[in-house]
C-alpha cells in the first residue's frame, strides 16, 4: 500500500473519529456553543415531588426557563427542597408565583411550571416560591374518587 | 488435596509474575523518547488498527442502533412511551454500547492481528536481529503500536456511538414513525455531555490502553513457535475481553452509581 | 581499545544455565582472528545460545568473554551499542523485517549507525546486494523471496557495516544443494576478502568441515575438541571420532537405556506373550 493513500486514510479516519465527537457533543447532547447565559436561582418547596429529578425543565406556559439544579430533603419541615436555575431575561416572576409539578403529556418526564400572579414584588436570585402544587399522584385521585363514589 | 493446593499457589505465583512483567513492558514501551523519526511509524499502526477495523466497527454499530431501536420501540410502545425512543438508544449507546463493544470488536480484531504480528517477528527471529543491529525493539515496535491502539480506540468508539445513533434514527423515524423533531428533542434534554458522552469516552480510552496493552505484551511474551502464537492470539482475545467487561462495570458503578 | 591477540573472542569460564539446565559448564573457547571457525555439537546443545552470549544479548552466570579485547559481559548499553557495530550476525531464518523492502533492509544499519547522505547509502547497499548477487532483486519484498535469497539478503544486511566479525547461526540447513553451494562459498569468500572473522553454528559436519579452519565441538555444556578439522578428525577423543565421522554408535549410544532384550520379549505382560506362547 502507497505510503500516501495510508495516509490520507489515517487523517480521514482522525477525521470522522473528530466530526462523531462533534455530532455527538451537539446534536445528541445539545451542549451548546453560545456562552452560559446568566441565570439566578430559585428555590420551591414540594410535599410530593413524584418522580421529578435534577435536570428536568422548569417551564413558564410552557416555555423552557430554566433547569432544575439540585434537589434535597429539608429535614426540619420533612419537605423537598428544589433548587433552579431560571435564565437571567425572565426577571418579571412574582412573589406570588405558583411553582406546580406538571406531567409532560399523561405519562411522561415531570416538569416544574410556574405561573406568575399579580403582586407588584419581584422574585430575586435565592428567594423560595411559597406557593406550590406537589405532583398529582394517580392513585391519590383514584381513592379520592373512590371515596367520593362510596360517599 | 495438598498437590492441588500446591498447583494453586504456583499458577497464582506465576500470574503475579506475568502481571509484574507486563507491568515493566508498559512502562518501558511508554517511557520512549519520541522523535520525530517514529511518526511515520505511529502513522502507518495508526492504519493498521484503527483505519482497517473502520468496516467491522461501522457494520457493526448501524446494525446494533438498527436493532436498539427497533426493540427499544417495541419494549416502550406498551407503556405509551415511544417518544423516549432517541434517549433510549443515545444513552445505551454513548454510556455503554459504544465503548463496550467497540473494545471487544477492537480485540478481536486489531488485538489478535497485533499479537499475531508482534508474535511472528519473534518467532522469525526479527527482534533479536534488530537488537543485534542496534536498534532497540521497544522503540520501533512496540511503542508505536501502543500509542496507536491508545489513539485509535476512542475515535472508533465516537463513530460507533455517532453510526448508532443514526441507525437507531433510521429505524425510529424513517421506519417506525416516530416523529424526528422530538427523536432529537428528547435526546438532547436526556443526555448530558459531561455525564454521559465524557464518561463515555473515558471509557473507551481506558478499554483502549487495556486491549492495546495485552494484545502487544502477548505478542512479545510468547513462545516463538506456531503453537505459541495461535495460544497468545486467543490469549489476547479472551483476556481483553474479560478484562473490558470487567473494568467496564467498575467504571460504570463509579461513573453512574450512587457514590 | 583494540587487542592485536591472535584471538578475537575468548571466552574463558563460561557458565549459563537456562530453565534449571546447565547449558555451559566452565567453557572455554578460543575463536582465532581472519580464520572461520564452525562450532558443533549435537542438537540442542545451546550453540545458538552460545552466539547470543557473544553478541551479549544474554549475561552469563559466570565467565567472562572478550570480544576484541572488550569484556561484553561487563559494559554498559552504550557501549555494547558501539560493540555491536563490529559484528553482524546471520539468523537461521535470515530475519529480515517483513514490513520492508530488500533495499530498506540492507540499508537498514546504515540508517540507524551512520548519519551517511542517501547517494551513499544507496552505493554501498547496491555493492553488498552486488556481493551476494542479488542486486536485482533490490525492489522485492522479504515475502516474495525464496529461502536461499531470504538468507543471501540477510547476509547482505549483516557485511553491510564492514563488521570485524560474522556469526552464523545454521546456515546450511534446510537448504537445496544449490543454494547451499552458494552460501558456502559465500562465507569462505567474504571472510577471505573482508578479513572477517567468521563463527559459524552448524551439526552439519561435512560443509563445516569444508570451509572450516577451526572447529570446536561442544556437548552436555563442555568442549570435547578444539582445532583444525583434520586434527581432531584423526586425533580426537571417542566422542569427537563419533561425531565427525557420523558413526550411529559410540559415546552417545544408538539403544535408549532398556532391560535385556530377550527379557523383554519373552515376559512381555499378559496379554503379549507372543513368544511365551510358541515355547
Amino acid at each position: 500500500m502507497r505510503t500516501r493513500t495510508m495516509e490520507i486514510s489515517v487523517g480521514i479516519f482522525i477525521l470522522a473519529g473528530i466530526i462523531a465527537l462533534a455530532v455527538l457533543a451537539l446534536k445528541v447532547s445539545g451542549l451548546s456553543l453560545s456562552p452560559a447565559k446568566p441565570t439566578y436561582k430559585l428555590y420551591a418547596q414540594f410535599s410530593d415531588l413524584g418522580g421529578l429529578s435534577v435536570r428536568g425543565r422548569v417551564s413558564i406556559a410552557g416555555v423552557t426557563v430554566g433547569r432544575i439544579t439540585d434537589i434535597q430533603l429539608d429535614t426540619d419541615r420533612m419537605v423537598a427542597l428544589v433548587e433552579m436555575e431560571i435564565d437571567q431575561s425572565v426577571d418579571t416572576l412574582t412573589v406570588d408565583s405558583i411553582a406546580s409539578i406538571r406531567t409532560e403529556g399523561l405519562l411522561g418526564e415531570k416538569f416544574i411550571d410556574i405561573s406568575v400572579g399579580g403582586d407588584p414584588e419581584y422574585l430575586a436570585d435565592g428567594d423560595t416560591i411559597i406557593d406550590t402544587q406537589s405532583a398529582l399522584s394517580i392513585e391519590r385521585l383514584v381513592s379520592n374518587f373512590a371515596s367520593s363514589l362510596g360517599k | 488435596m495438598l498437590d492441588s493446593l500446591q498447583r494453586l499457589g504456583k499458577s497464582g505465583l506465576e500470574t503475579l509474575s506475568t502481571l509484574g512483567r507486563a507491568g515493566i513492558f508498559l512502562v518501558n514501551g511508554l517511557f520512549v523518547v519520541p522523535s520525530l523519526r517514529g511518526f511515520p511509524l505511529f502513522v502507518r499502526q495508526l492504519f493498521s488498527v484503527g483505519v482497517l477495523s473502520l468496516p467491522i466497527i461501522v457494520v457493526s454499530a448501524l446494525f446494533i442502533g438498527m436493532v436498539l431501536g427497533l426493540q427499544g420501540y417495541n419494549i416502550l410502545v406498551d407503556y405509551g412511551s415511544e417518544s423516549a425512543i432517541g434517549p433510549m438508544v443515545a444513552l445505551t449507546l454513548v454510556r455503554e454500547l459504544g465503548p463496550v463493544v467497540t473494545a471487544l470488536l477492537f480485540a478481536g480484531r486489531a488485538g489478535s492481528a497485533l499479537t499475531a504480528e508482534i508474535g511472528l517477528m519473534k518467532a522469525t527471529e526479527q527482534i533479536s536481529s534488530m537488537e543485534m543491529i542496534g536498534v532497540d525493539p521497544m522503540r520501533r515496535i512496540v511503542a508505536p503500536r501502543l500509542l496507536a491502539g491508545f489513539v485509535a480506540m476512542p475515535l472508533l468508539a465516537l463513530i460507533f456511538n455517532a453510526v448508532g445513533i443514526w441507525g437507531g434514527m433510521m429505524v425510529g423515524v424513517e421506519w417506525l414513525g416516530v416523529y424526528e423533531g422530538s427523536f432529537w428533542n428528547n435526546m438532547k434534554a436526556s443526555v448530558d455531555f459531561g455525564e454521559d458522552v465524557l464518561n463515555g469516552i473515558i471509557k473507551s480510552v481506558v478499554f483502549g490502553v487495556v486491549c492495546t496493552w495485552i494484545a502487544v505484551f502477548q505478542g512479545y511474551n510468547l513462545i516463538p513457535t506456531s503453537e505459541g502464537i495461535s495460544n497468545a492470539t486467543t490469549k489476547t482475545v479472551v483476556i481483553s475481553s474479560l478484562a473490558v467487561l470487567g473494568l467496564d462495570f467498575i467504571l460504570t458503578a463509579v461513573m453512574f452509581g450512587d457514590f | 581499545m583494540s587487542n592485536q591477540s591472535n584471538n578475537y573472542v575468548e571466552i574463558r569460564g563460561l557458565t549459563f544455565s537456562r530453565g534449571g539446565r546447565r547449558i555451559f559448564d566452565n567453557v572455554d573457547i578460543d575463536i582465532p582472528r581472519g580464520k572461520v571457525t564452525t562450532i558443533m555439537g549435537p542438537s540442542g546443545t545451546g550453540k545458538t545460545t552460545l552466539l547470543r552470549l557473544i553478541g551479549g544479548q544474554l549475561r552469563p552466570e559466570r565467565g567472562s568473554i572478550l570480544v576484541d579485547g572488550e569484556d561484553i559481559t561487563k559494559v554498559n548499553r552504550r557501549e555494547l551499542y558501539k560493540l555491536r557495530e563490529k559484528m553482524g550476525m546471520l539468523f537461521q531464518s535470515g530475519a529480515l523485517f517483513s514490513d520492508l523492502s530488500v533495499y530498506e533492509n540492507v540499508a537498514f544499519p546504515l540508517r540507524v549507525h551512520t548519519r551517511l547522505p542517501e547517494d551513499m547509502i544507496r552505493d554501498i547497499v547496491l555493492m553488498k546486494l552486488n556481493a551476494v548477487g542479488l542486486r536485482g532483486a533490490r525492489a522485492l519484498m522479504p515475502s516474495e523471496l525464496s529461502g536461499g535469497m531470504t538468507r543471501r539478503v540477510a547476509l547482505a544486511r549483516t557485511i553491510v557495516l564492514d563488521p570485524q566479525m560474522v556469526m552464523y547461526d545454521e546456515p546450511f540447513t534446510g537448504q537445496d544443494p544449490i543454494a547451499m553451494g552458494v552460501v558456502v562459498q559465500l562465507i569462505r569468500l567474504l571472510n577471505d576478502a573482508l578479513g572477517l572473522t567468521s563463527v559459524l553454528v552448524s551439526h552439519d559436519v561435512q560443509e563445516s568441515m569444508s570451509i572450516s579452519d577451526n572447529l570446536c565441538i561442544i556437548a552436555d555444556g563442555r568442549v570435547m575438541g578444539q582445532g583444525a578439522p583434520d586434527e581432531l578428525k584423526r586425533n580426537g577423543s571417542a566422542f569427537v571420532k563419533q561425531f565427525l565421522n557420523g558413526l550411529p554408535d559410540g559415546p552417545v549410544p544408538f539403544h535408549y537405556p532398556a532391560p535385556d532384550y530377550a527379557q523383554d520379549l519373552i515376559e512381555g505382560d499378559g496379554n503379549a506373550r507372543f513368544l511365551a506362547k510358541a515355547r
